[in-house]
């Protein structure tokens, strides 16, 4: 990723957006101001997930039960409402309350209000220990796959979309374990509980009910689908202005320097009043739903008290002013989960399209380790026999290329930009596997060694320096895990980094920050090499890059790789003049391919592309 | 332009601001406008919770009918009343939506002028106010601050107002009815006082782990950014173990803090469910005691509606005063951008500087960053002459590109001054100043568009565009490339350039600053990406075409100007030596330590 989000680095999680997460404030419209993804495979990756969590299943079984449970338990309540008031209205008609019946009710109702609520926190517990549990196992084993897949899967899966699996997708699934699930099943209980209560009081109001209660429901599904429509605008409208932002921001100084702002400016606005324009309409769209829902509520509740006072005027269906208390509150708790529930399926969908990402990227095949042998007294011959690669396999950009390097000999890598010299490192330490032919080590194929004990043998300093945000010892420690204190300083002062890290503050204690940038590019290439060093690699990798490495300190880290090299068969990705022409071989690469081989005046003499390149920079 | 006849018209002149002019500062200012469309909501929200109350008060009225022996009529006048409650919730809903529709309006109109003003205000930074602020921190700062802030402000009015309206009347309601019964009001009270304090209370303890979650999952995605990072080296050395275990400890102490904020959370529906059903126990419970007659029944279930709806109004309003800290910081990161003082502007009484001769002379020019304790450059004089190719040299950190960063004053001198043609650069306008100067940046930044529309970015309308196009291409060594492609200067360049390589990205940014047809061309270590080659053919064929330019180049390899008129050899921001290459190597220690380090001692004497 090349720009840094002040945020955080990666796309931002959504429902951790901080302050109230997820369900505080949803309500019943999850789904809303949003555009819904959909998996692939639905029912498919549903089994998958339902599989993947089988160990948590009892515990979600169990939430789920609950959940059914304290719904069951509120909704007695109302109902009970309606029979207190009931005693208390008929009371009042005779000129005496029986206290001792209202309280009787007001106490088994003061039972249910404290029990349902009991029960439906504990419920919440549990699922969010499983959430938990859940979010946990997936991030570790997603961490876990990145470095037992084949480098060559990330060819086209991008570093941003793996830390998305790991955050915002392990979110989704779990904020979805955490609310939405027993959400789910408690509007559906209610949805049940509450019509059978209805029903059981009183039937001709249950069927008007049920007359206007679809009507909400047909509502809100006209403005979902209406609304979709234009979150699609608005997002589309969004991202144009993002992108106009963020181009027109990274790129801030060209646009001054040609004095491009009146024209960026006017590009700006034209996609800004789009933006306004669909953000209008959806805002207005989505907004209806609460004028709807609440307009529907109201409606039930004027049919419950007309109606209701009609029944009970003219005598019919056994009604009484209780009932028109219960009912009052049936009638809206009824609705409720109608909004829930069109918000939830969005929800799942998009849960499932998470999970789905997330077990295809465990799914995917794992780096197969052929090989058994270790090498074992290493020299360092390399041969090269009729390699073919390609990093698409339909592809060849290395055709045939044979090469025989001896022990101690030096070969220096040299091409212009873009023309993959790194490919010859990615094959040696089996980072890619060639197509065909055959690479050997002291004269056997390196495919009949573990990747990781091939690799040992091997010292790596590449331009991109890797640190992480520790100690500079940990950091060089990283090169041998095993390595004690005395160790790692011992091969410091080999590699002649001893000095120069004594001067930093704290010496090998000094930690070097999450950035790496409170040292500088050739100290950082400096520690790298130490790094390598401290397992005594028989070959070596080395990229001489240093473009961006000051003066001084170029001049001592080209001292020290030089001092290395001595004694080790070394693979130089060379820069330097100097480096190529004392070189016992040269690789010359174009295009992916090695085009030429051989010592520089051999090369030379063979008036070659590697002729042209040497000339061309001192023509006159 | 396609704007909608609507937007043109929600337009107030007030903001309509001229390209590249700066608005004016401050924050509020851009609610001015949306004043009466505010004044309009509040007046709305106002009548729906007038009928809003309405309703229980009619539910009152029916089952007082029921128990009432006098009236004759009853199912008449239930649905006399029936009728009254029903267009009540009509106009309810009618206000709502029209409540509604002024919000979409103001929420995306105000954010619609919010971002403009923004935009416009970061177009005309200098790089002293990009790189206080950070590119990334600008790009949020424009987009999801402002997203947050749209949000806040509907939210915000629709709860504001209705909230405190419902609150009030509703109290005022329910004691209406609860006459006799007045120590129903203490139910209300209570409940109230309950719910905020436990809402309160539970965003108190989870609030900080919320940010502590954030946090960590930073820190989460850090590490793992460090593995794919890593990759190749961690398999190098066989450390995906080690990793795995650095990773599960944020992993763990990012599960366990989640694990207790949403615990505690838990509470938060449980609280308020109990508050709701406890409204109704409690009412009850006082009737069952202070409950005079038949009619207080009556009275007494409108009452419950009335807490319920009272409760509900303190709940919204709390969890909104809660959500406010976060809009407030969004609010004050784009305050600080509005307000932001510009270092680099035309002066007053500029003047068009025309099409100049291009000698620029340096005098004593010195140069530190604003809040940085020494200077970057000290006394730095010279003078580049039309025709000449003048080298700046130097180790990182030397001072060599703000040098170059001064003459089209991304930056201004704090001491000394610089001159073209005689004359301070100061005293042009910044816009003429720069069409004089061609400046190829060391980061070469394309934007999206055609091939064609980058090169010819500096004047797309020239008549002369289709030539002087092909003529710069040709010059940067960019035209065999561009040929090769099927679509010729017509191929696309997707945002950020990321369809073309490097050394493609640099030659067309090169391409692009010779369309200018400036008289100074400055390069600012622009032939890093550029092979051997390239390199030398590009030098070659732009001392044939640009005989006349004032060449400014600024260097890492030595290789690339050995052959400049003028070579400045900078060190910690001072001149430490100037001349030719030759004489250079022999006058100049710093400038012989460089040469040797890139090249052996035959090259570079060849």
């Amino acid at each position: 990723m090349s720009e840094k989000r002040e945020t955080s680095g990666a796309p931002m999680p959504g429902g951790r957006g901080g302050g109230l997460r997820g369900g505080g404030l949803r309500g019943g419209g999850g789904g809303r101001g949003r555009v819904v993804e959909k998996p692939k495979d639905f029912s498919g990756t549903l089994k998958k997930l339902i599989k993947y969590m089988r160990r948590s299943l009892p515990a979600v079984v169990a939430a789920m039960l609950l959940a059914v449970g304290s719904v069951v338990l509120t909704i007695f309540i109302p109902r009970l409402s309606g029979d207190a008031v009931q005693l208390l209205y008929e009371g009042l008609m005779r000129g005496a309350v029986d206290i001792d019946a209202v309280l009787s009710v007001l106490r088994l109702m003061c039972v249910l209000v404290f029990l349902s609520a009991g029960v439906s926190y504990v419920q919440s517990f549990i699922l969010a220990g499983v959430a938990q549990r859940v979010a946990y196992r997936m991030r570790k084993e997603i961490y876990d796959k990145i470095d037992r897949l084949p480098l060559k899967y990330y060819d086209t899966t991008t570093n941003g979309s793996v830390l998305s699996y790991l955050t915002n997708d392990v979110d989704t699934v779990a904020t979805t374990l955490n609310q939405s699930l027993s959400q789910l099943l408690s509007a559906v209980t209610k949805l049940v509980g509450v019509f059978v209560m209805m029903i059981l009081i009183s039937r001709i109001i249950t069927l008007a009910a049920l007359v206007i209660i679809p009507l909400s429901f047909i509502l809100m599904t006209l403005i979902v689908k209406r609304s979709q429509k234009y979150f699609v605008r608005q997002q589309k409208a969004l991202a144009d202005v993002n992108a106009h932002i963020e181009e027109m921001y990274a790129g801030a100084k060209v646009v001054e320097l040609y004095n491009g702002q009146a024209e960026s400016l006017e590009k700006f606005e034209g996609y800004n009043d789009q933006l306004c324009a669909a953000g209008r309409q959806s805002q207005f769209l989505s907004g209806l739903m609460h004028p709807v829902m609440s307009f529907v509520g109201n409606l039930s509740y004027v049919m419950v008290c007309v109606l209701g006072g009609v029944l009970i005027v003219n005598n019919v269906g056994g009604l009484n002013v209780g009932s028109i208390q219960s009912l009052m509150t049936y009638v809206r708790q009824f609705n409720q989960p109608m909004a829930q529930l069109a918000g939830i399926t969005n929800t799942l969908q998009s849960t499932v399209a998470a999970g789905e990402r997330v077990l295809s990227f465990l799914e995917a095949e794992d780096e197969a380790e052929t090989g058994t042998a270790s090498p074992k007294n290493v020299a360092g011959g390399i041969t090269f026999e009729n390699v073919r690669f390609g990093y698409d396999p339909e592809i060849p950009v290395i055709r045939r290329f044979s090469s025989e390097i001896r022990a101690g000999q030096r070969v220096a890598i040299v091409g212009p930009t873009g023309a993959g010299k790194t490919t010859v490192v990615k094959l040696l330490m089996r980072y890619y596997d060639i197509q065909g032919g055959r690479i050997l080590l002291d004269g056997r194929d390196i495919s009949e060694f573990k990747r990781a004990e091939l690799r040992k043998n091997f010292g790596m300093v590449l331009q991109d320096t890797w640190l992480f945000n520790g100690t500079v010892m940990d950091n060089l420690r990283y090169g041998n895990l095993d390595a004690s204190d005395g160790a790692v300083i011992e091969a410091a002062k080999k590699a002649g980094v001893d000095r120069f890290i004594r001067t930093l503050e704290g010496g090998y204690q000094f930690v070097i920050n999450e950035e790496a940038d409170n040292i500088s590019a050739g100290q950082k290439q400096l520690l790298t090499i130490a790094r390598a060093m401290l397992n005594d690699p028989k070959i070596l990798i080395l990229d001489e890059a240093t473009s961006s490495v000051d003066t001084r300190t170029e001049v001592i880290v080209q001292e020290v790789m030089h001092e290395m090299m001595r004694g080790r068969t070394s693979f130089v990705i060379a820069h330097r003049l100097s480096t190529i022409r004392d070189a016992d071989k040269i690789l010359v690469m174009k295009d992916g391919d090695i085009i030429e081989q051989g010592t520089h005046e051999a090369l030379l003499a063979q008036k070659g592309f590697y002729e042209n390149l040497y000339n061309s920079q001192f023509e006159r | 332009m396609n704007k909608t006849d609507e937007t043109a018209g929600a337009r107030g002149p007030a903001l309509k601001i001229r390209a590249g002019e700066r608005p004016k500062r401050g924050f509020w200012r851009y609610y001015i406008r949306y004043i009466p469309m505010i004044l309009g909501v509040i007046l709305l929200l106002f009548a729906q919770a007038y009928s809003d109350l309405k309703l229980p008060e009619y539910m009152n009225h029916i089952i007082n009918v029921l128990a009432d022996i006098s009236t004759v009529d009853k199912t008449a006048e239930i649905l006399k009343y029936g009728g009254v409650m029903l267009a009540y919730s009509l106009a309810a809903t009618a206000i709502s939506v029209g409540v509604g529709y002024l919000a979409a309006r103001i929420g995306s109109g105000l954010s619609r002028d919010l971002r403009l003003g923004v935009f416009q205000t970061v177009s005309n930074f200098s790089a002293a106010e990009s790189d206080k602020f950070t590119v990334s921190s600008l790009i949020t700062r424009s987009t999801n601050d402002i997203s947050q802030i749209q949000m806040f402000t509907v939210m915000f009015l629709r709860m504001v107002a209705y909230a405190p309206v419902m609150a009030v009347g509703g109290i005022v309601k329910a004691v209406g009815v609860s006459a006799g019964m007045s120590s129903l009001v203490w139910v209300v009270g209570g409940a109230v006082n309950v719910i905020v304090v436990a809402i309160v209370a539970i965003l108190f303890v989870v609030q900080p782990k919320f940010l502590k979650l954030q946090k960590l999952m930073d820190r989460l995605n850090g590490v793992a950014r460090d593995g794919l990072n890593g990759m190749m080296v961690i398999r190098a050395f066989n450390t995906d173990r080690y990793e795995q275990t650095r990773f599960d400890g944020v992993n763990r102490d990012l599960a366990k803090t989640d694990l207790f904020a949403n615990r505690v959370m838990g509470f938060l529906f449980p609280v308020i469910n109990l508050v709701m059903n406890a409204i109704s126990v409690a009412t009850v419970w006082v009737a069952a005691y202070t409950a005079g007659d038949v009619a207080s029944v009556g009275a007494m279930m409108a009452f419950m509606s009335y807490a319920l709806q009272i409760v509900s109004s303190f709940m919204m309003l709390t969890m909104l005063l809660i959500l406010a800290p976060r809009a407030m910081v969004s609010i004050k990161r784009v305050r600080e951008v509005l307000n932001q003082n510009i270092s680099v502007y035309t002066g007053a009484g500029a003047i068009e500087a025309g099409r100049l001769t291009g000698e620029v002379r340096f005098e004593h020019v010195g140069f530190r960053y604003p809040g940085a304790e020494a200077d970057v450059l000290t006394d730095v004089s010279f003078t580049a002459r039309p025709g000449e190719t003048t080298a700046v040299i130097g180790a990182t950190g030397a001072g060599k590109s703000t040098l170059a960063a001064l003459l089209p004053r991304l930056y201004d001198v704090t001491q000394g001054r610089i001159t073209i043609d005689g004359t301070d650069i100061r005293a042009f306008t910044l816009e003429s100043l720069r069409d004089n100067i061609a400046f190829v940046p060391q980061k070469s930044v394309l934007f999206s568009g055609s091939i064609a529309d980058n090169i010819t970015y500096a004047d797309q309308r020239a008549a002369d565009r289709e030539a002087r196009m092909k003529r710069s291409a040709f010059i940067a060594q960019a035209e065999p490339f561009i040929e090769e492609k099927e679509d010729g200067f017509d191929s696309r360049v997707a945002q950020g350039g990321g369809n073309v390589s490097g050394g493609q990205k640099q030659r067309l940014s090169i391409a692009r600053a010779l369309y200018k047809n400036a008289p100074i061309l400055v390069f600012d270590d622009s032939f890093s990406a550029l092979d051997y080659k390239t390199d030398a053919n590009l030098r070659a064929s732009m001392a044939k075409h640009l005989a006349n330019t004032n060449t400014l180049i600024i260097a890492q390899r030595v290789g690339t100007i050995l052959n400049a008129d003028r070579i400045i050899v900078l060190e910690q921001g001072k001149i430490a030596g100037m001349g030719t290459h030759r004489q250079l190597l022999e006058s100049c220690p710093v400038y012989r330590d460089i040469a040797y380090s890139q090249l052996s001692r035959e090259e570079l004497e060849a």
